[in-house]
Parts: structure tokens; sequence; C-alpha cells
């Protein structure tokens, strides 16, 4: 009696083995008909059907799979009698008979009910035994003719089979092994499938439909902000927005060639900034015009347009929250900080992706210094120090830093102001034209050390330290965009006002010349005046000037970056390299030393060069593409200026374990960037004559227009209903009650959690107590077993020495805490308290992994693990 | 040519990595290797037990060939039976720097002792590759920390295991306290040793363990 199984049990079975020898027998000669009846049973099975006879039935069925027979069995003393008295066909692997017969009992235990659903499972043992036994060749199934309950069967196989073909990568066995099977398997589907009809099916060919091309139709309507006006043609002579920063400003104000509207005299040409080619280019706003459809597959420019910028956030926000739910899925990272630190560090600290002697030497250095700061850690009980000294010296610091991140913020503000003062003058140098741009980067590059320095003062942990290093990096950043972006709104503001002027006066222009026109010609038909397109006279376009702010932005964080890399790292690299030959000290080990890569301040800097990106998308397309080449070559520059010049930072932290982090520090960018965006969508008129939205009153109408004229009719009233706020509010309030809902159910799951991990610990704590060692019928540990390497050369392992049961676990050294000498009183207890339940444990007595089917709540955990060694 | 655009994409990867140095990038344009045969079937059958494409198996293969050119044929057709000793394998660059690298190509090698036939060594990068699974990995690196090849990480394991990771700077109480540590913390069944389970437990919510435990080629 190996397994704990009841008298009950046991009297069944026996009855069942009487019932199966002659069955057994007579199905040896006519297997088919066993065969079949098994098969029906498994079909028609009915409630008053004793379940021996199912059982029978089963039995049979695994004689036809295992067509070989060998000894194995007879050494297995329990079944012994059963093997030879019905004469049928073991699977080779004994663990697969053992839950088979565990099956049994459950099935009994559990009722009829329940059979089916255990005969299946039955049949799927029985294939895995199939497939995973070597010397398996179905030679028994082939003679036979088919019948329904075969042919059932025999799919199920052939599934069984496919999908171990697709799976057989995953499985850890020998490649030879895994070609052997492979091989059986394929041969085995290839064999049958074609039998039961099924062939190989047709294929589809997948064709590329090649897009057409989408005919741009001559614009119409609005002047597209492609053509550069006459007045401009000949100072915009540079080609790039990297270009702006050198050209000189020469603006002689020309009046236009064609004077006809006199009208644009009033225009105040002198604001403009000459921005050269680019802003009429691809790259910004301006571009577009608001031709409602394109070509001939009326491609609407203006609502996409409006769809991508709103789209793009969407995704984007979409993205980020999934992987921050997988990161947070795969980490599992809440209260486990402790577990597993020397485990983790021990074997999983060495990168193998290491192909480098430098790397690894550092590597190395690096580990080893990780380990003695949690051997540290570890050794050091909470300080006795002076906790009023460290906490003024906390709340001075955070005051600095305070100031400093105000003093940024008022900086940028005030050269904001001046920008903008600078912008109606002519005479300007090169820096008041770059003033803004250099400051920002000037800032973002003083500041991170400074922070570093001040926060000396705090004497935090280093992991803690990082975070707030970070956190205050971010907010300078942030706080340096939004001064920037108000500052800039102030100019959009101001640009409205002009854009309202020009407006008025191209108005009444036309006006005029139709009146004089009609006059002249007395003809009320009305002709566009014969003008070029580029000497209109045009607004400001407000969207196309906050794009070209970000762009501008985004180049001079470029070049400050490069720069900063060039200097700061190789030129010193260079200098600490070849000048310590001749100084007095030792310049690589000493003072300035290499640069190290700062890992988490370059992730920050992607994170807030993503969050320009998503502000400026909209109002500057291209300035995803410039974005695009820019990590592109960054990438490779950083690479090699790692490789060249930098060592590893000398303590590498974590900023945190599930990488979320990060990703939260980007949703929170997502989020702040977001928000300037939809306000200019919302609120904002659009320029009037330029952008896909020109004549709008909001952006946001082109939404309505499509409905209005695109869709039926009924749509329309469909959507005004669901924009109605008496929908909305009810709307919002069930998601706000639905968000309460869900967070008090992952409480209640996390409460639930801990109490399983009480559980566990109770039931581990417990298991250490009545430990015998003998192996499990885990199938990873046989695999494990199988890849010891020739195990034909090693002799059969003696069984282990089994352990007197109740071997306390060994005293804990001397160098663990004062506080475990509590916990090992505390776990006697536990012990105590887990061993007067056993139905309370049971359940979790073992990890939920690959070890067959839990047994019923009265088997315990002592089940599988008396038996001996698996004869091999 | 496929030789060509593998080196091309070999190179382009390693540029990504950003640990990895220009010493492996040089390494990798090797003279050229005109032609590898392979019959279909072996393909499809190595395309089904492993992670990699059909490019990437004749680049394995070519770097295969290369570690011992007068030992492996370039004719695969029939599949001969050679096997490479584990001094010519662990002298590749991905392994060079590795303070496991013995064991990891004895954990992969049916005898033992190291000596790789083609297979095996498909299979080590396979496992090692980005593709495998968790559970996978951890079974293999549960092989090659497991020293003294018992299927249990003891105490000696774990010493061997931080000895190669420190370069032996830590001093044996240091080494004595982090393997007490170890065990402790991931040890769930008392034995003093890790079992299968007790490391698959803790390797499952290691965070890093599947960044780390991966060899690109």
């Amino acid at each position: 009696g190996k397994k704990p199984a009841s008298d009950d049990d046991d009297d069944d079975e026996d009855d069942e083995e009487e019932d199966e020898a002659p069955r057994g027998r007579r199905g040896a000669n006519r297997k088919k008909l066993a065969k079949k009846r098994g098969g029906n049973d498994d079909e028609d099975e009915s409630e008053d059907e004793p379940p021996k006879r199912k059982r029978g039935g089963a039995a049979n069925k695994k004689k036809g799979g295992k067509a070989q027979d060998s000894d194995e069995e007879d050494s297995d003393v329990g079944k012994g009698k059963k093997g030879k008295k019905g004469g049928g066909k073991k699977g080779k692997k004994e663990e697969e008979e053992e839950e088979t017969k565990g099956k049994k009992g459950d099935g009994k235990g559990k009722g009829k009910g329940k059979g089916k659903d255990d005969d299946k499972d039955k049949k799927k043992k029985k294939k895995k035994g199939d497939s995973s036994s070597d010397s398996n060749s179905n030679s028994s199934e082939e003679e036979e003719s088919m019948s329904e309950g075969e042919m059932a069967r025999l799919m199920e196989e052939v599934e069984e089979k496919k999908k171990l073909i697709a799976n057989i990568r995953n499985k850890p066995w020998r490649m030879q092994r895994r070609l052997k099977l492979l091989k059986e398997a394929q041969e085995f589907v290839d064999k049958f499938e074609g039998a039961l009809g099924k062939g190989k099916g047709r294929k589809w060919y997948a064709y590329k439909v090649m897009m057409t091309k989408v005919l741009m139709g001559l614009p119409y309507g609005s002047i597209p902000r492609k053509t550069v006006p006459r007045a401009e043609q000949d100072t915009a002579q540079d080609y790039s927005v990297l270009m702006d920063f050198n050209v000189s400003l020469a603006s002689n104000l020309r009046p236009p060639a064609q004077t006809l509207p006199q009208a644009c005299c009033t225009q105040p040409q002198g604001e403009h900034p000459l921005r050269g080619y680019c802003k009429y280019s691809v790259l910004f706003y301006g571009y577009y015009n608001d031709q409602r459809t394109v070509g001939v597959l009326k491609f609407r420019l203006p609502l996409s347009y409006l769809m991508v910028g709103i789209g793009t956030f969407g995704y984007s926000l979409m993205l980020v929250i999934r992987t921050m739910a997988k990161n947070a899925d795969v980490g599992g990272g809440d209260g486990e900080d402790s577990d597993f630190t020397f485990a983790w560090k021990m074997f999983t600290s060495w990168d193998y992706l290491i192909g480098n002697a430098e790397t690894a030497d550092n590597k190395y250095a690096s580990i080893t210094t990780s380990f003695k700061e949690s051997i540290v850690d570890e050794q050091e009980n909470q300080k006795d120090e002076n906790i009023h000294l460290r906490r003024f010296l906390r709340v001075l610091a955070n005051f600095l830093i305070t100031c400093s991140l105000g003093g940024s913020g008022y900086l940028i503000y005030f050269v904001v102001k001046r920008s903008q003062e600078f912008a109606t003058r002519d005479d300007l140098s090169w820096y008041e034209k770059n003033e803004m741009e250099i400051v920002m980067s000037l800032l973002g590059l003083v500041c991170p050390p400074l922070f570093e320095t001040i926060a000396e003062l705090e004497d935090y942990h280093p992991r803690i330290a990082l975070k707030w290093q970070l956190g205050r990096i971010f907010a300078l950043f942030l706080g340096n965009l939004y001064t920037f972006l108000f500052a800039l709104f102030d100019e959009v503001n101001t640009k409205l006002e002009e854009e309202q002027s020009i407006k008025n006066a191209s108005i009444w222009a036309m006006k005029e010349y139709y009146a004089n026109y009609s006059r002249l010609m007395n003809d009320s038909e009305a002709t566009p005046p014969p003008m070029d397109p580029a000497d209109v006279i045009r607004g400001p376009c407000w969207e196309t000037a906050v794009g070209i702010e970000f762009v501008k932005l985004t180049v001079s964080d470029i070049q400050v970056s490069y720069l900063t890399i060039l200097i700061g790292d190789f030129a010193r690299a260079v200098i600490v390299r070849f000048l310590n030959y001749c100084w007095c000290w030792d310049l690589e080990a000493g003072f300035p030393s290499y640069g190290e890569f700062d890992i988490s301040g370059n992730v920050l800097g992607l994170v807030f060069n993503q969050g320009m990106i998503w502000m400026g998308a909209f109002y500057a397309p291209g300035l995803v593409g410039i974005n695009v080449l820019r990590l592109l070559s960054s990438m490779y520059y950083q690479c090699w200026a790692v490789m060249a010049t930098n060592v590893p930072h000398e303590r590498v932290f974590k900023a945190s374990k599930s990488n979320n982090f990060y990703m939260g520090l980007l949703l929170l960018v997502l989020f702040l960037s977001l928000l300037p965006v939809v306000y200019t969508i919302m609120t904002l008129p659009p320029s009037f004559d330029c952008g896909p939205f020109s004549g709008k009153d909001k952006m946001f109408d082109i939404i309505m227009e499509t409905i209005d004229l695109d869709l039926p009719a009924f749509m329309g009233t469909l959507f005004s209903y669901a924009a109605n706020p008496g929908l909305i509010i009810p709307a919002v309030l069930l998601m706000v009650l639905a968000i309460y809902y869900l967070n008090s159910v992952s409480e209640a799951y996390q409460n639930s959690n801990m109490e399983l991990k009480k559980k566990m610990k109770m039931a581990r704590d417990e298991e250490k107590n009545r430990r015998n060692n003998a192996d499990t019928t885990n199938q990873v540990m046989k695999d494990l077993e199988d890849l010891l390497p020739n195990r034909s050369l090693i002799p059969p392992a003696p069984p282990e020495p089994e352990k007197p049961p109740e071997q306390e676990p060994k005293p804990k050294p001397t160098k663990t805490k004062p506080g475990t000498a509590g916990k090992g009183v505390n776990l006697q207890k536990d012990v105590a308290l887990a061993s007067s339940n056993p139905n309370a444990r049971g359940p979790v007595s073992r990890p939920p992994g690959p070890r067959g089917p839990g047994p019923g709540p009265g088997a315990g955990p002592g089940r599988g693990r008396g038996r001996g060694p698996p004869p091999r | 040519m496929i030789l060509h655009r593998c080196v091309i994409v070999s190179i382009l990867c390693k540029f990504r990595l950003h640990l990895k140095g220009f010493v492996i990038m040089c390494s990798a344009i090797k003279p050229s290797i005109q032609s590898i045969c392979f019959s279909h079937a072996v393909f499809l059958s190595l395309q089904d037990c492993t992670f990699f494409t059909r490019k990437e198996i004749l680049r394995l293969h070519g770097r295969y060939h290369e570690l011992a050119p007068h030992l492996v044929p370039m004719d695969y057709t029939n599949e001969p039976d050679c096997k490479i000793p584990l001094a010519l394998i662990v002298n590749m660059p991905e392994l060079k720097e590795n303070p496991f690298r013995n064991r990891i190509v004895e954990s992969f090698s049916e005898d033992g002792m190291g000596n790789l036939s083609f297979n095996e060594f498909v299979d080590m990068f396979s496992v090692l590759s980005e593709m495998a699974p968790r559970e996978l990995k951890a079974i293999y690196a549960f092989k090659i920390y497991d020293f003294n090849v018992d299927n249990y990480l003891c105490k000696e394991d774990l010493e061997k295991t931080l000895n190669k990771l420190t370069k032996e700077e830590l001093t044996p109480e240091e080494v004595e306290l982090v393997c007490e540590k170890t065990i402790e913390e991931a040890d769930l069944d008392g034995d003093h040793k890790l079992s299968f389970a007790d490391f698959e437990n803790m390797i499952s919510r290691a965070p890093d363990f599947l960044s780390t435990f991966h060899i690109r080629i």
C-alpha cells in the first residue's frame, strides 16, 4: 500500500483487477473488439453503469497503446499482481502509472459524475506515456481498421502529437532525444492525418497588396504652407532648423512685388522671425491644408491629422499601461524585497551577455562590491546616531534643492520673456537668438550634479538616494518644460491677436477687390484675384511657431548631449589617459578619473525626450522622424563613448526592482504632455489660413463635420445623444465606482495572498520537521535526472539515507540578527499549531507546479514521497 | 551571400549590446565559409526543436565549423558524428569571459565532459537565446550551478559559484555567511541544500534572471 488510499478504495481496486483479468485475456486475442467497447464506454456512459466496467475499458485501451511490454513493472510490488493478472501493458514510466492509479482512486471518491473527465485524463496520460517512451512503435494501431471511437481517439492522439511537436523546444530534454521524439511524432502525424482524411489542407497564399498611390490633388481653397512667400524667398536660404542658428538677420522689409491689396501694408511683417524653407516643409503643421478629401480614395486629411494626433496619445498610453501591468505581473513586486537578496545576487547577477574582458573585470568588481554591501547591511544593526542632526541636514538639503528648482524656473521664465522682447528687434547676436535653448540645456547640465552634491548631506541608503535624485532631476526637467510652455502660450496669445488683425485686413481686402472687380467688369461672377500664392499675406500660424520651438529645443538638446559626451567624457578620458604619464598623482585612480556611465540619468533623459516628442508631434509631425534619427545615431555614438571612455558606475543600484519606476515616470510625462496638447485642441482656435483645421472655430469641429457629412443622419443624432452630459456624467460615475470596486477586490486578493504566504511558511516549517528525503515523483526532477551526463556509466544512485524525521533545523550561525532567536521559538509554535490541523495545510504543502493531480482532502502531504527511487 | 548577411546581422546585433566589446565584433568577421550543406529534413527538425530560424542555424553551424575546421566537415547532409571538445568551445568570444563557461558546456553535453556535437551546440544556444521560456532556462541554470552534478545545490556548489562570481575576493567568513543566507532564503524544505523546486521558486521571482541568463550569438 504505497499510496494512502482508504480501505474502500483498495477493495474497489481489487474488484477491478478481478474484473480486468478475463477481459484482458480476451482483449489480447480480440483487441479490436475490446477497444471498441472501451471507446463506446467512453461515448455513451450512463449514470447507472458500474465504474469498474468503465475502468476496465480504459485499461484495455491502455493495452493497445503500450504494445511493448516490459519487465519493469514486475519490480513494482504493488502493481505486480495486477500487471501479471491482467496482462495489461503498463507504460514505461512508473510515474504515469502512479498517476493513473491515483486518478482511479480519485474518480471513485468523486463519484460517477466525474467519470468522463477522469477517463479523458487517463487517455491523455496514456498518450503522454506514449510520446515520451522511447521505443514505442505504434505497430499495434496500424493494423486496425477504424471505428468511430477509434477515430476520435486517434484524432485526439494526433492532436496530442501535434501539440508535442509545437512544444518540443520547450522540453528540457537532450537534443538527441528531442530529435528522435520529434521524428516519431511527425511520422505518426503524417501517417494518421492522412488516414483521417485531413490531409495537408489547402494553403492560402497571401498576396501583398500594393497601396495605390493617393494622388494629391492640387491644393484648393486655402493656400498650403508648402509655398514659401515671395517676401521670404530670398532670405530663406537655409535648409534646416539647425541652420537657423546661423542665419544673419538681414530682412529688409521688401514690399511684396504685386501690391494688390493695399491692406497688406498694415501687416506687421517685421515680427516674422526668419525660419527658412524648413518652416514650409512637411516637418510642420502649416504644411498641411484643409482640403477635406484628397485623391480618388477620398483621404480625409484633416480628420486623419486629428485622429493620428490623438490616437498617438491613446496608443502610447495603452502601451505604457500594458507594459506596467506586465512588469507588475512578472515582478510580482510587492513586499518581497528582502526575501531573496543573496540568492538573487548569487544566481542572477552575472550577465551572460558579457563578452569583453574589461567589462567582465568591472562586473566582477561590481558584484563583489554589491555582495560586500549586502553583507554589511546584514551585519549592521540600526545604528544610534544623532537623529536631530540628520533631520536638520535633510531639511536643509531639501530647502537648497527647492531653491535651485525655483531659481531655474524663474531663469527660464525670464529668458523666455526676454526672447519675446527680442522677437521684435532685428539686431540680435547669435547668443541672443538662441539664449533660451542654451539656458535650458545648461540648466539641465549643471543642476543634476548640483543635486547630487547636495544629496550627500542627506546620507540616505543608495537606493533611496537614487530615487530622490531621479525625482529631483525629473522635477527640474518638468518644471523647465512647463515654464517654457507657459511662456509659449503667452506668445501664442499675442500671435492669435495678430492673426485676427491680419484676417480682418485680408477679408477687407478681398471684399474691396471683389467690389472693384464687379464694378469694373460689370460682372458678378467671382474670379479669384490674379495673385501668385506666394504673394498672399498670411497670418503667423501659431501652430507652426510652437512646432518650431519644439524642434529647436530638440535640436539643441541633441547638440548639448553630443557635446557633453565629446567634451565631458571623451576629452576627459584622453587627458586622464595621456597626462597620467607625467603627472604628480595617479589621474586614473585619483581625482578626475574617467567619467562614469550614469544609467539612470540616461534613462531619465530618454523619458524626458519622449515627453518632448509627444508634446511637439502634433505641431511638428516631422519631429518624430528627427527623433528617430537622433535616437539611432545617439545609440551608436553613446555605445562608442561608453566603450571607449566610460567606466561603470561604482555602485550600480537599480531604482526599482520591477522596472516600473521608469515606466511610472514615463506615464507621468505622457500625462503631462497630453495636457497642453489637448488643451490647445479643445480651446484655442486654429489659425485661419494654415493647417488642416483652417477655417474652423475649434480643431475638433472636424469630427462634427465628418459626422454630419459622411455618416448617415441617425449616426449624428446618436453621437449627439452620446455627447450629452446627462449620459457622460453617469458614465464617469460608473467608472469611478468600478475603479473603487476593483481596488477593493485587489485589496482582498492581497490579503488572501498574505494569508496564503503565511500558510506556506507554516507548511514549510512543518515540512522541515518531518522531512524524509526520498525523491519525489516530480516530472521535472525526472527530466533533470535524465539530463545527468552518461547515465549508463554511473551506477544507480543508492537510495538516499533517510533523515531522522524530527530533525530540527540547525542552530543559526552567530552572525544573524538577534531577532532570529525569537523566530526559532515561534517556529516551533507554528509547527505545533500546524500539525494539529492537517486539513488546513493540505492544499499548500506543495507548489502548484507539475506534480500531478492534487490528492483528495484526506490524502495529506505524505503521498508519493515514501516510495523508493524510480527503477532506472 | 547568406553568410554575408549573417555577418551583417551579427554585427548589428552586437552593436545593440552596449556591453559587448569591439573585440567580438571584429572576431565576427571571419574568412568566409563557402557553403554548408544540410538536408532539408535536418533543418526542419532543428527548427522545431530549437528557437532558431534556418538562417540562425546556418550561422551557428558556421561558428561551429570555425571552432574546429579540421574536425567538422562542411557537409552535414548525412549528419556525421563528430564532437568538439570543451577547450575549443570555451574559447568562443561569447563564452570566453563567462565564469561558468565550463559548467555551461558540460551541462549541455551528453557525456558530461563537455564534448558537444552540433545538435547539442545548437541546443545550448537555443536555451540561452532570448526566446526560450523562463522554465526551460531555470532548469538549465540549475544544472549549470550544480557543480557536483547531484541535482542539488549544496553549500559546496554555492561556494564555488560565489568564488567564481567574485574572483575569490571575499574572505572565507564572508563566503560562509553568504552561502548560509542564500540557503536560508531559498530553501523551502529545510534540507540545507537547494533542490530544483527551491531553485525554481526563487528564480521565478528574480527580476533579472531572464535578462542576464541570455547569450546572443
